[in-house]
């Protein structure tokens, strides 16, 4: 009698906790079984996860691009873009699966080289996207020249500001290309366009909006003479946006990356100035692209760049930039 | 008229005796984590008068306490109990999520919302304490496993995005809206203080605090006086679960909308406070103010490190060892 008492209020409880995913949109999963022999293509995508709304928007262009080539295509990615090991796990379980093509963006430039060679010998074609890897296993790297995307936030910054004063930085992580590179084009773009400013050491936030927000307080309550703010993406930020907001402070010009709604909204009243956004939609669709000219057996050139575009209030509404911002 | 017998009065002045040096030690606890604060705080106002020391930063760094200090309250009471609660990070997430969910998808009034998302915090936190005290998981285990359902079900209900609230309801001004027109007070700080007031409450003055010490210091002893140790342990962690929720609506109301993809890793800031606090892991003793203490030096050592420049990497070190510290700390006085 009490087994059976324990056993229903367990049947209770799980029923409680399922009935939460009921009230979720569906979801479609697709199947993980491996290609179907001879017939659909498959493509393998492990992306970076679902902490920023880029993603979402990568995998509609690659959806929408893998539905006109008429292949199948799976989205993963690890919960946030701290979890290098998770990502690994994932691209090993996708090489598992014997897919005909596999694209990835890979957390850290190092970390998967194991993995890599592993694809390699296998002959399956490999795309790299948003991040590239050190190595030579990749087919192409569809991604956003970073470095250069960068320099553009860097030289608005510099009219900004006047040529003159503190700027303050904050990037999401030292490990992946898309860290490295922008903060690196960031100081680059700053030393060249903008002699006279100074820009204050260089913080990391994860990418996580509550603690990105908390270090850009101290770091404009520690320079009250700050006149400038790079967030080197969304995370980073819309966490300087709240900083701005949780001070009350005026005058200072702050710059972001990406887009997502919370930018566009904070652009749009004025806290945030301007932002470089990617081309995340069309760096999903030329990512299935590539790897269906790769399972094709076309040539696919070295380096896809899929391009990015500075924008703000004056601009957002254009139809050629409106195109590429996302929710 | 007849005198106490010798042997009753040493005895009697022996417990007394007892019963003050135990008061003296928990207030000994407590005084040490409060003089360990007040010293950090000296040492950075040194090292930055300007800035440190001021009543806007002092402000930052209580409100950048909140989050972490909600969800240290609850694993205290969890900690205290002998368990542990690995769940608390993930768990605020999709507690923000259902919050978002009730409050901008159902159009459910926002005051009704909020008490919403707390209750499913307290959801949350009874499945915990089901799985612990009827089904006999470890509480690692069980909250470890809570952890992942609950990351994976933020993602699910979300559906993978954030969830956005309206500028005009009014959710953000509970984290940073000001009762008080005009003067830099966030309504978090007041909400925390209402919490940890609370919780402190719970702990020193009720039953569920009485029976929470009781059953972390020796279960079976408890249980053999006549106490229903399953259903408290399960009262327990359902109202450790509370504090969740509360966490995870402060959390979405300062940034203004339900990310859930976050929270990972909050857990462990979490439990630090509450170690630090003087609060032993094997449970049986505690201190709210303790864990009070403990995420104040936290949020202080954080907001300090940044403002004299400390490269971010050494943070966390230097965080790991005042951890260290404080538990080393502890140990030499309950030894001695």
């Amino acid at each position: 009698m009490r087994q059976f008492t324990t056993k229903a209020l367990v049947l209770v409880a799980a029923t409680a906790l399922s009935l939460t995913a009921a009230c979720s949109s569906s979801t479609a999963t697709p199947g993980t079984s491996g290609s179907a022999a001879g017939g659909q293509k498959y493509i393998a995508i492990i992306s970076k996860g679902f902490q920023h709304q880029f993603w979402q928007a990568v995998k509609k262009g690659a959806d929408d691009e893998a539905a006109k080539e008429g292949v199948k295509v799976t989205f993963e990615g690890p919960a946030s873009e701290s979890e290098v090991e998770a990502q690994l796990t994932m691209l090993e379980n996708a090489i598992a699966k014997k897919p005909d093509a596999i694209a990835f963006a890979a957390l850290d430039t190092k970390a998967a080289s194991g993995a890599l060679d592993k694809i390699k010998s296998q002959n399956i074609p490999l795309v790299a996207f948003d991040s590239g890897v050190d190595s030579d296993a990749p087919l192409t790297t569809v991604a956003t020249d970073n470095i250069a995307a960068a320099g553009e936030a860097a030289k608005h910054m510099c009219q900004l500001i006047g040529n003159a004063g503190k700027v303050g930085v904050i990037v999401h992580d030292q490990t992946s290309r898309t860290g490295i590179d922008r903060r690196d084009g960031f100081l680059k773009g700053m030393k060249d366009t903008c002699p006279n400013a100074t820009v204050l050491p260089v913080q990391y936030g994860a990418g996580d909006q509550a603690k990105s927000a908390d270090i850009a307080k101290s770091i404009i309550q520690a320079n009250p003479d700050i006149k400038g703010f790079f967030g080197a993406n969304e995370g980073s930020a819309v966490g300087v946006v709240k900083a701005v907001q949780e001070l009350n402070k005026t005058g200072l010009a702050v710059i972001g990356f990406d887009s997502g709604k919370a930018q566009k909204d904070a652009i749009t009243a004025g806290i945030m100035s301007g932002a470089v956004t990617q081309d995340p939609i069309g760096m999903g669709a030329a990512t299935v692209k590539a790897a269906v000219d790769a399972i094709n057996k076309k040539s696919v050139d070295k380096k896809i760049s899929s391009g990015y575009y500075w924008f703000d209030k004056t601009n957002m509404a254009d139809p050629k930039i409106a195109a590429v911002l996302y929710d | 008229m007849t005198q106490p017998t010798p042997s009753a009065a040493t005895s009697t002045v022996a417990a007394v005796e007892a019963g003050a040096s135990s008061m003296l030690r928990r207030s000994l606890q407590q005084l040490l984590a409060f003089a360990g604060l007040i010293g950090i705080f000296i040492v950075f106002a040194i090292a930055s008068p300007a800035v440190f020391p001021t009543y806007t930063n002092v402000i930052q760094i209580l409100f950048s306490a909140v989050v972490i200090g909600l969800l240290s309250l609850g694993a205290t009471l969890v900690i205290i109990t002998g368990g542990i609660d690995l769940s608390v990070g993930t768990g605020m997430a999709l507690c923000a999520v259902m919050s978002a969910t009730f409050i901008v998808n159902w159009h459910i009034p926002v005051l009704i919302g909020v008490i919403m998302a707390l209750l499913f915090g307290g959801l949350i936190g009874l499945v915990n304490g089901f799985n612990v005290a009827f089904l006999k998981l470890p509480p690692f285990i069980a909250t470890l496993a809570m952890m992942m359902v609950a990351s994976g079900l933020a993602l699910v209900v979300s559906d993978k995005r954030p969830i956005y609230f309206d500028q005009g309801s009014g959710y953000a001004h509970l984290s940073t809206g000001s009762l008080i027109p005009g003067v830099e007070f966030p309504n978090a700080i007041i909400i925390y203080a209402v919490a940890a007031i609370v919780a402190g409450v719970l702990l020193n003055k009720t039953l569920l605090g009485r029976y929470d010490l009781a059953i972390g210091s020796n279960v079976e002893a408890t249980a053999l006086s006549g106490v229903n140790v399953r259903k408290w342990m399960v009262i327990i962690y359902a109202v450790a679960g509370l504090f969740t929720g509360l966490a995870g609506v402060m959390i979405s109301a300062r940034l203004g909308s339900a990310q859930p993809a976050t929270g990972a890793g909050y857990e462990l800031y979490a439990i630090a406070a509450v170690v630090i606090g003087g609060t032993s892991l094997s449970g049986g003793r505690g201190s709210m103010l303790g864990t009070i203490i403990g995420s104040l030096i936290i949020a202080v050592i954080n907001n300090g490190l940044q403002i004299i420049s400390v490269p971010q990497e050494w943070q966390n070190v230097i965080l790991g060892v005042v951890i260290l510290l404080a538990v080393f700390a502890d140990q030499f006085r309950t030894r001695t």
